[in-house]
């Protein structure tokens, strides 16, 4: 009996012994559970968030780009996007049939996307709204279809090259949607939906929801009518004449405004990547056909350079009148040609122009009267007023690959290259800079820079914001901005460009023919640059035709383009300040 | 001729003493255990079989047929099972060899015998056999116990059984869990603590050089290792083995972490969505984390402290060595799986197996534990109440 007790007593004890071992077991349990669940939760609920989140972004509406009437070039239309969901596809084969054919697919293609095993697998954007729909009402397992927003172009090809179009993601490719991109694009917003394992969505979690900032409208002084007025003339001008190309620029002298810019044959920003009509697009190696693409995109208005010619003059007498080198009383005489150094420089008109003053000189495009003014400001001075004009930088148009000028270096510059670039030859500009030089050399001797937005506004309306561009003052002074005026006034009136004139309307202008390089070749540019009112621009035009077959003179074929653009867009400017004011 | 008189006297004393305290906590855990079987297996058992109830039916039916078990099990004197020790033992053998033509394959794991339509996991017959059989052997073994060979023979004929539930049903936990048993009613009868001790350094040793010889592999060639040595990696770095071993365990952590203090309410858990494996069975302590919070774990593991406090005084207040042993045995059971279940759940140990008595779903192992709680009522019965 005593062992007995003996032996309840030691077994007693440690069975307590193994409760408290229990309990310490259970308390370091305890104590591990608090680490858990208070000091590492916030990591582990992080963690368990991402795992259970699918986030899905919500497309912005991109901004319109709206023309000067209000007019919409550039707007949004609603696409669809189809994607599959490996883990809710219950029948494959009928997926991959049903996409591969809606959706003009390969099979092949469909099929590697459907069979990935991927939490979402984009199938298709840009699905037009009608195929996408089609396909929702098919209610197959784990396809989805989002809409989404698409860039459209109402006018197709107006203004195709400085509106530029939008690639895949809605993002700018070329043109203004590329400069203005951060205005445009708006801000993606994304739906955070809380999902099982398999991707179901969990709908009593609710989703979280960011939406989406539409980008901001951009309101640019492009004039359609003015612009579709301008294609059309340039359309005409090119079948008539057979050219390669023709550029037309419009632009108000005194702000830098432009109001139309054309560089036909145009592309249709709808189908930005189809080639242009004859050309098959297979025919063609991938780099073939994107240096074709960008050959069709690509802005003669400011991406590529030319020799100017004769409407380069504008800038040899500017600067001379300005240096004091000339006045335009100054008499000149023309004998055909001019010897530089031991070069004979001729004139175009064979037998010489004879006795001319400066204001004749320049009515009749005289090349030795130029050269003369050329050399007498001499290099260094020239140099700096093509300085001081802005002709050595760009011009800072609103618009991406803008070309800069190529002109000798001035140590290279000797009296035959002075020469030469008096009358606008041997050197190269883009027909942007030409128009903005003679702009501020016409506008009172303000040098602006050319553009197109004027503001970007939200799209409810609540904030806008105006664009400013920079203005340098006293390019030439007053005077000889006058002066340039009235000479320019005389050369459409009574000289070489008098089938730029416009009856009712003062018109300047000056044309130019330039023969391409390498010279002989037989293909020239023929240009003019007009602007009126005569005595205070308000419309300045730059119509350049490149390679025209038959009749290639500037003041033939290019000045009556820019006559019929200002017959019909200066009443229609005339009417619409009136109705401004 | 001494138990007999007590038995006597607590029927006089109270007819039948039910010891309701431990009654309650039972009953409780069984219902929570539903309640918790129902909130994370209902999601998918939607998905997979399309009856959220699934789970919880099979459970129901099993607590209901083990309630039913216990309650004629407490009415049943317990030295009435004395008598069926060295069936317990040999019985457990036959039914573990009997998996080798007949077993039932479940999860890739060999374990469970069909009998009668009711599937029976041979394991948990195993573990009550042994408390059953070591409760009866130690007494009969006497003052024997305290000599090393009868320490030895205690230890060997558990390793036997622990053995082949290892090598037939490649279940290592349940083979833990039946040495554990053996050793803590060995250490209960035995007066000493040095062997006890000893043995602990031992087993702690192992575990030590488990863990080096794995991880001195890994750095040589991980390929050498078995899927064993991949869970003590796994168990070490288990963001390292999310996509693979340590995935269920990387999936318990979030669980358990994103409950944070007050849990994300009844139903809401987010883990137990496809995302948890085995969300109702081992790891469901993991959901009652993130839906209840710390204070919904905290809670659990007080209830188990109760159960096991309960069962501390049971065995301390039992007439006899045979009925103490028989209750240390059902307590060393539970308190071992608690311990290791939560301690798998929270990686705090490799992961192994073990589900949480009374709340995992699992029919067998809710059976025999409500079984056990009855031997443990029948025992309280004789107790004499001037003894509490």
């Amino acid at each position: 009996m005593e062992g007995k007790m003996n032996h309840k007593t030691y077994h007693r004890s440690k069975t307590v012994t193994v409760f408290f071992l229990c309990v310490l077991a259970l308390l370091g349990l305890a104590a591990r559970l608090v680490y858990l669940m208070v000091f590492q939760s916030e990591y582990y609920t992080l963690k368990a968030k991402e795992l259970h989140e699918r986030e899905r972004s919500i497309k912005a509406a991109r901004g319109r780009i709206i023309d000067a009437n209000g007019k919409i070039l550039a707007d949004n239309k609603t696409v669809c996007t189809v994607s599959v969901i490996h883990s809710q596809i219950t029948n494959a084969e009928e997926v991959i049939a049903v996409l591969s054919k809606e959706l003009g697919l390969s099979e092949e293609y469909v099929r590697k996307r459907v069979e990935k095993y991927s939490s979402i697998e984009k199938i298709k954007s840009n699905v037009e709204k009608a195929v996408g729909d089609s396909i929702r009402a098919r209610k197959l397992d784990g396809v989805k279809v989002d809409e989404d927003y698409k860039r459209y172009y109402p006018y197709d090809t107006l203004a195709s090259k400085a509106l530029g179009f939008t690639g895949g993601d809605n993002q700018g490719i070329i043109g203004l949607e590329v400069i203005y991109e951060e205005y445009l694009k708006g801000e993606a917003g994304t739906i955070l939906t809380v999902t099982d394992a398999k991707g179901v969505e969990q709908d009593e979690e609710g989703e979280e929801r960011v939406e989406p900032v539409s980008g901001r409208d951009l309101y640019i002084s492009l004039d359609i009518n003015i612009q579709s007025y301008a294609t059309q003339l340039a359309k005409q001008t090119m079948e008539t004449k057979e050219a390669d190309r023709v550029s037309i620029l419009v632009m108000n002298p005194q702000n830098g405004e432009i109001l139309a810019m054309v560089d036909v044959p145009e592309f249709d920003l709808n189908n930005p990547y189809t080639l242009p009509d004859g050309m098959d697009a297979l025919a063609f190696s991938e780099k073939k056909r994107q240096e074709l693409l960008n050959a069709m995109w690509r802005n003669g208005c400011i991406n590529d350079t030319y020799e100017p010619g004769s409407t380069f003059k504008i800038i040899t007498a500017a600067a001379g009148l300005e240096s004091g080198a000339v006045k335009p009383t100054d008499t000149f005489n023309c004998p055909g040609f001019i010897m530089v150094e031991d070069r004979k420089i001729r004139c175009h008109k064979v037998g010489g122009h004879g006795a001319e003053d400066f204001v004749q000189g320049t009515m009749n495009s005289c090349n030795p009267v130029f050269i003369t003014v050329g050399l007498r400001i001499g290099v260094e001075r020239y140099y700096s007023y093509f300085r001081q004009f802005g002709l050595l930088d760009k011009t800072g148009i609103d618009l991406p690959g803008e070309a800069g000028t190529i002109m000798h270096k001035m140590e290279n510059i000797g009296p035959v290259e002075l020469a030469t670039i008096s009358f606008g030859q041997s050197f190269q500009i883009t027909p942007i800079q030409l128009a903005t030089t003679a702009a501020s050399i016409v506008n009172g001797g303000r040098r602006v820079t050319p553009h197109f937005a004027v503001r970007a506004v939200t799209s409810d309306g609540s904030d806008s914001q105006s664009f400013t561009y920079p203005v340098r003052e006293h390019v030439v002074s007053d005077e000889t901005s006058e002066t340039m005026r009235y000479i320019l006034e005389q050369v459409v009136a009574d000289g070489s460009g008098r089938n730029g004139a416009v009856e009712g309307y003062r018109v300047g202008g000056k044309t130019a023919t330039s023969q391409t390089l390498p010279r002989g070749s037989g293909k020239y540019i023929a240009s003019f640059l007009g602007f009126a009112p005569a005595d205070n621009p308000q419309v300045l035009a730059l119509a350049v035709i490149h390679n025209p077959k038959g009749t290639y003179y500037g003041g033939q074929i290019a000045a009556p383009v820019v006559r019929q653009l200002f017959e019909n867009i200066l009443p229609y400017l005339d009417e619409k300040s009136y109705t401004d004011k | 001729m001494a138990q007999r008189n007590v038995s006597r006297r607590g029927q006089q004393k109270g007819e039948s003493f039910m010891d309701y305290s431990l009654l309650f906590i039972v009953l409780f855990l069984v219902g929570f255990g539903m309640v918790m079987v129902f909130s994370s297996s209902s999601y998918e058992a939607n998905l997979e079989l399309g009856d959220s109830t699934s789970y919880l039916r099979q459970q129901l039916f099993a607590s209901i047929l083990g309630l039913v078990a216990m309650m004629v099990v407490a009415n049943i004197p317990y030295h009435f099972w004395e008598r069926f020790a060295l069936l317990a033992y040999l019985g457990s053998i036959v039914l573990i060899f009997l998996i080798i033509p007949f077993g039932h394959t479940s999860g890739g794991a060999t374990r469970w015998l069909y009998i009668a339509g009711i599937s029976l996991q041979v394991a948990e017959v195993a573990k009550l056999g042994m408390i059953l059989f070591l409760a009866s052997f130690i007494c009969k073994l006497g003052k024997g116990i305290q000599s090393n060979k009868g320490f030895a023979i205690v230890l060997g004929l558990a390793g036997i059984v622990a053995g082949l539930i290892y090598v037939i049903t490649t279940n290592l936990s349940s083979a833990i869990i039946i040495m554990a048993i053996a050793a803590l009613m060995l250490f209960v009868s035995c007066p000493d603590y040095k062997r006890f001790f000893l043995l602990g350094v031992i087993a702690l040793a192992v575990a030590a050089a488990m863990v080096f010889y794995v991880v001195q592999t890994a750095q040589a060639h991980v390929d050498d290792l078995d899927f064993r040595g991949v869970r003590i990696l796994a168990w070490l770095d288990p963001e390292a083995y999310s996509s693979d071993t340590g995935f269920q365990t990387l999936q318990a952590l979030y669980a358990i972490g994103s409950g944070g203090v007050l849990g994300k309410g009844l139903g809401q858990s987010m883990q137990k969505r496809g995302f948890l494996p085995e969300a109702q069975n081992d790891m469901i302590f993991s959901i009652i984390c993130e839906e209840l919070g710390l204070f919904g774990g905290i809670a659990v593991i007080i209830m188990f402290l109760m159960l096991i406090w309960r069962l501390m005084i049971i065995a301390n207040n039992a007439p006899d060595l045979y009925g103490a042993l028989l209750v240390v045995g059902v307590m060393g059971h539970i308190a071992v799986q608690v311990i290791l279940n939560i301690a798998v759940v929270t990686n705090t140990i490799p992961n192994t197996g073990i589900s949480l008595p009374f709340i995992s779903y699992g029919g067998s192992s809710v059976m025999f534990l409500l079984i056990e709680i009855g031997i443990t009522l029948s025992v309280a019965k004789g107790i004499r109440l001037k003894d509490l």
